[in-house]
């Protein structure tokens, strides 16, 4: 390495790097010297060949994709999850420089506590003429009901994030504050395992600071505030608004991760002032909940009436000091961008200093001077909302913009800073090199009992070359790992890394014995019983397109038995692979993207890889052999599901739920099968299919060396308890598990699901292949449905 | 005027959720000088199983119920007795021009604050037809007040009332369009209106006496809880309140249950009771004179 940098920046991957005049760049200091945190970096990047580049970001690719990293854009599709858009090189910051940034915002965070709590409490800002009182009571963040109600444990603000950005001058600025229910946390996570596969070398990994412990810490503060008065301990979770967000996938990362679990406004009911969280074993007391909904949707009776996340009655619990939540209700009305008008002066008053880092210069236009300096200014300003609360970047997109007319009271005019620039990767092959594009940081602070602690690095968005408007995702942007570097190792390169465990990381052991909320359960029972009912289905569809592809003659009276058993099922056999088919295959992916915090990484891509492929074959198949052999594909990678979930599940309640729905399922698939092609008087040939169906044509042979006949297919598929396939075999595992349920009995006596099981169960022991003829098969079936009515009435409602 | 008042309304929810939850808003204020509320009774059936009460930010009475079972069929009974006092409307108003300035060097938050009311809320929206209908009634140099009465009276002489045109969410802007509506939307609409130009005003739920004096028209909108409006129209003036309805000064024949700054603030029942299902309602109300 060169002492003074200049060598490899002649290299042609930086040769022409060059940042704009007006412009600070991370790189390199306003002298054009680079900076120190950088140079052992550029130093080994400029000695890759881009093939090398290329292959060390697709590991970073692969990871994320493995992972299952994504984000959701808003267009109406589910399946519309998109590639997580990182940026392979870190911005790297001087841990020095950090330590600034980071004391600046700590100033501010207790700041933002501060007037947080004026604004719910006396209001002295106001009064005192510090804030205008219009743009807190025409704020729609500002919630009326949280007005003189006290926080539990005192403080509002428990979780945030800044954005910060570098002004022209070298010195940092805050851009804004996010104290709604800030995002990006769990993903600066993930970033940071993809960027430790793409530059695993002991420069940057030794000496750059951890991300772990900052959760940790935070979990811990969350603990305590979950406390009942008295110490007592008590639940917490994490309240999402649900797969359409698009930060979803951060949501159950993050309650995976923290080993809490993912919650709906479904799963918390409110009684007697106190919130509760609806497990399968009764309603269980809940002390917080850390909310990634707006607070306007918090609460459909107090807030807004249209909310369909949110829990009704939560103010109740709140305001009677029942429940924390982090942040409190109403914090959002922090973010608005007329804030940072007043924020330096309110600093100056309630703590007599100034801000350490200072905001975007603001000024609202409801001032005459104000008006009059912003007006006179405006090509040195974006005009924009007073009450918006996103950055004053997307100028295009400022729909509240005053366009030519005078600004005026709803208006703010914000400094246009131009942003520093980072390195972003251009360009393909040897083609590919490192170009200045304009970026931000997002910082993220956390209360513990010691003050507020921040992650040390975080989460940059990187716009891009020229375009600082398109620094959002959603616009096309890209983000990119911070990495805060010392210039010793932070810990010695053989130790482990104490970074955090990836997704696919066993959970906390807390979350495996808490209540199972009663959403997971009914969404993983229904996720067994959709599983089994495609497979099920899909065999049955096999078996036809198999004798479709050998037989000539339509009107064949086995493939009109089997069209009619489908038929039965509800399923028109009109295309190889029926709509109908799909449906069940999408629903089942639904229920379990409802619960994506319990599956483990590998569980989830062979779902979404399931569904995917039979979307993807579905109207590319012909009859007969053609799509007798996707069914194959599509059974092959169902058994993968059914293996990589149900045997990496923890042998839980949860687990218990998924298999009972399959047991059932498959119970009730296999009788009805039984009584179509099983009972005496069938065409020939029908057996092969019941044992095509049930999946027993291997075990026949071995356990019996003669021809199928309807006693020998009914004992093994319907009564042979050692075939894992029959249906004797399936009521056992749903006694076994239901016995192993909370509440099973009832003072020693079976509780009502074994109720509703031991009948059967007694009646299947003791049968005899000729006593099951197709009267008693659909007795079978609904007493499987008495049996499935039993396991919602116990646990599911 | 002395009154003896009777509410009741029946609601009933085709697919009931397991356990129902509401907040009433039927209880009237007493507003010290101009209204007095006294014997008042509010049952329910079926019994809630949860009780309580509060006061809104607005200070309105809220009461808090909870049912831990699904109620399909839900009665609300309330009589009251109330004696009203006639306010006569204010002689001052602030120039519309300067309202601004006067809302401006108030510095407050208190829930009578008319910066509460002039924001855009969710249920009236801005709105560039309520926008331009307002403008249109201005004449130069006139008072806040004079805004507030001519708007009221030009929404009055464009607007049909016709109870059963429109539901309790039917947007303002479309019962606008249409320029039928009931006192909700007649109440929504000239909000919309006054916001528009920057005068603060607010959502009044009550009641009208069922008979009118003798002499008198039957005032529209007897035959159910009633709406109207109260608007800011300077420091020394304050609230006065309007319906527009029947073009109005709200005077001893309304009797006022709260304030809002719409309809969602002061809606008489806000519940969680029912899942995807229908809901239906039937409303019965006796304004009657005592003596």
């Amino acid at each position: 390495m060169n002492d003074d940098g200049t060598a490899f920046a002649a290299h042609p991957y930086l040769s022409g790097y060059s940042p704009g005049s007006g412009a600070a760049d991370e790189v390199f200091d306003a002298a054009g010297r680079m900076r120190p945190a950088w140079q052992p970096f550029l130093s080994m990047f400029t000695g890759f060949s881009p093939d090398e580049v290329r292959q060390r970001f697709e590991r970073g690719d692969q990871y994320l994709r493995d992972a299952g990293v994504y984000f959701r854009r808003y267009s109406g599709d589910p399946l519309d999850a998109r590639q997580w858009p990182l940026s392979h090189v870190p911005v790297i910051l001087d841990e020095g420089e950090w330590s600034t940034i980071c004391d600046g915002l700590a100033q501010r965070a207790d700041l933002l506590e501060a007037v947080m709590a004026d604004l719910y409490g006396p209001g002295t800002l106001v009064a005192d003429g510090h804030l205008p009182a219009e743009l807190v009571a025409g704020n729609p963040h500002w919630l009326r009901p949280m007005v003189g109600v006290r926080p539990v444990g005192g403080h509002y603000l428990h979780f945030l994030a800044f954005e910060v950005g570098r002004s022209p001058d070298g010195n940092w600025l805050v851009l804004g504050d996010r104290t709604q229910a800030p995002s990006g946390a769990g993903f600066a996570l993930e970033n940071r395992m993809a960027t430790r596969r793409i530059f695993p070398e002991p420069y940057p990994r030794s000496y750059t600071h951890r991300l772990s412990g900052f959760f940790e810490t935070f979990r811990e503060s969350l603990g305590r505030l979950a406390q009942a008065p008295g110490g007592v301990a008590r639940d917490i979770g994490l309240l999402t608004p649900g797969r359409a967000n698009d930060a979803f996938f951060e949501h159950f990362y993050i309650a995976r991760y923290l080993g809490m679990p993912l919650l709906e406004g479904e799963d918390v009911i409110v009684e007697d002032a106190e919130a509760k969280l609806r497990t399968i074993e009764g309603p269980v007391p809940l002390g917080l909940l850390w909310r990634r909904i707006d607070s306007e949707f918090a609460d459909p009776l107090e807030c807004d009436p249209t909310s369909r996340i949110g829990v009704p009655g939560l103010m109740q619990a709140v305001r009677a000091g029942n429940l924390a939540l982090v942040n409190a209700l109403g914090s959002g009305v922090l973010e608005a961008r007329a804030m940072m008008a007043f924020l330096p002066r309110i600093a100056r008053v309630l703590t007599g200093a100034p801000l350490a880092l200072p905001n975007l210069a603001t000024w609202w236009c409801g001032g005459a001077e104000e008006r009059a300096f912003v007006q006179a200014n405006r090509r040195r300003m974006v005009v924009g909302p007073a009450l918006a609360t996103d950055l004053p970047f997307g100028q295009a997109n400022d729909a509240g913009a005053p366009g030519d007319d005078a600004p005026g009271r709803g208006h703010v005019g914000q400094e246009a800073v131009t942003l520093s620039t980072t390195p972003r990767w251009i360009g393909d092959g040897a083609a590919g090199r490192l170009v200045p594009c304009p970026m931000t940081v997002r910082v993220f602070a956390a209360r513990t009992a010691d003050g507020w602690r921040f992650m040390q690095g975080g989460y940059a968005r990187v716009g891009p070359p020229g375009d600082a408007t398109a620094l959002s995702m959603q616009s096309g942007g890209a983000v990119a790992d911070v990495l805060v570097v010392s210039q010793r190792p932070v810990t010695p390169p053989s130790a482990p890394g104490g970074e955090p465990q990836s997704v696919g990381a066993a959970p906390r052991r807390r979350a495996e014995y808490a209540a199972l909320p009663t959403r997971a359960a009914d969404n993983l029972f229904w996720l067994g019983r959709y599983v089994s009912r495609f497979e099920d289905t899909v065999r049955l569809l096999r078996a036809l397109h198999l004798r479709i592809a050998t037989t000539a003659a339509s009107g064949d009276p086995l493939l009109d038995a089997m069209t009619l058993a489908l038929d039965a099922l509800g399923v028109p056999a009109d295309k190889p692979l029926p709509a109908h088919v799909i449906a069940v295959l999408d629903r089942a992916r639904d229920c379990a993207e409802r619960v994506r915090d319990r599956f483990s990484v590998d569980g989830w891509v062979a779902i979404d890889d399931l569904v995917r492929t039979a979307h993807d074959l579905a109207p590319r198949i012909g009859p007969g052999d053609d799509a007798a052999r996707a069914m194959s594909v599509l059974l092959r990678k169902t058994s993968g599901v059914s293996g990589i979930v149900t045997d990496t599940m923890y042998r839980f309640s949860g687990w218990r739920f998924l298999s009972l729905g399959r047991a059932l399922e498959r119970a009730d698939m296999l009788a009805h099968a039984l009584s179509r092609f099983a009972v005496p008087g069938g065409q020939a040939g029908m057996l092969d299919i019941a044992l095509e169906v049930g999946d027993g044509a291997m075990a026949h042979r071995r356990r019996y060396a003669l021809h199928a006949s309807e006693a020998s297919v009914m004992e093994l598929l319907a009564l042979d308890a050692g075939n894992p396939r029959s249906l004797l075999f399936q009521v056992e595992a749903l006694h076994d598990l239901a016995a192993a349920l909370p509440n099973a009995a009832e003072a020693g006596r079976p509780g009502p699901v074994l109720r509703a099981i031991l009948p059967l169960r007694s009646a299947l022991e003791v049968a005899q292949p000729e006593t099951l003829g197709s009267d008693a098969l659909t007795r079978l079936r609904s007493d499987l449905a008495a049996i499935s009515d039993a396991i919602t009435g116990a646990y599911l409602r | 005027m002395d009154y003896d008042v009777s509410l009741r309304i029946d609601y009933r929810y085709s697919l009931p959720t397991a356990q129902g939850q509401a907040l009433v808003r039927v209880e009237p204020l007493d507003v010290p000088g101009v209204q007095a509320v006294r014997d008042l009774r509010l049952v329910l059936d079926p019994a809630p199983t949860e009780r309580r009460m509060f006061r809104d930010f607005f200070g309105n009475h809220v009461t808090a119920l909870a049912w831990d079972m699904p109620v399909a069929e839900l009665s609300l009974d309330l009589r009251f007795s109330a004696l009203r006092t006639a306010v006569p409307p204010p002689d001052v108003s602030a120039r519309l021009d300067r309202l601004a300035d006067s809302i401006a060097a108030l510095r407050s938050l208190s829930p009578d604050a008319p910066q509460h009311c002039l924001a855009p809320s969710r249920r009236v929206p801005r709105d560039a037809g309520m926008t331009a209908f307002a403008r249109a009634a201005l004449r130069p140099g006139m008072t806040a007040l004079e805004a507030v009465l001519a708007i009221a009276a030009r929404l009055h002489g464009e607007m049909r009332f016709a109870a059963g045109a429109t539901h309790v969410d039917t947007p303002a802007a479309e019962s606008f369009a249409r320029r039928e509506g009931v006192c909700q939307d007649f109440a929504h609409i000239l909000i919309g209106c006054l916001r528009s130009i920057g005068i603060p005003a607010g959502y009044v739920s009550g009641f009208l006496r069922t008979v009118p004096p003798p002499g008198q028209p039957r005032l529209e909108g007897a035959d159910a809880m009633h709406a109207w409006v109260r608007a800011w129209v300077g420091g020394d003036a304050g609230w006065i309140e309007i319906d527009p309805t029947n073009d109005c000064h709200v005077g001893t024949d309304h009797i006022v249950i709260g304030y809002g700054r719409d309809y969602d603030d002061i809606a008489p029942v806000r519940g969680a009771l029912r899942g995807a299902g229908r809901q239906d309602s039937v409303q019965r109300v006796d304004v009657s004179v005592r003596g």
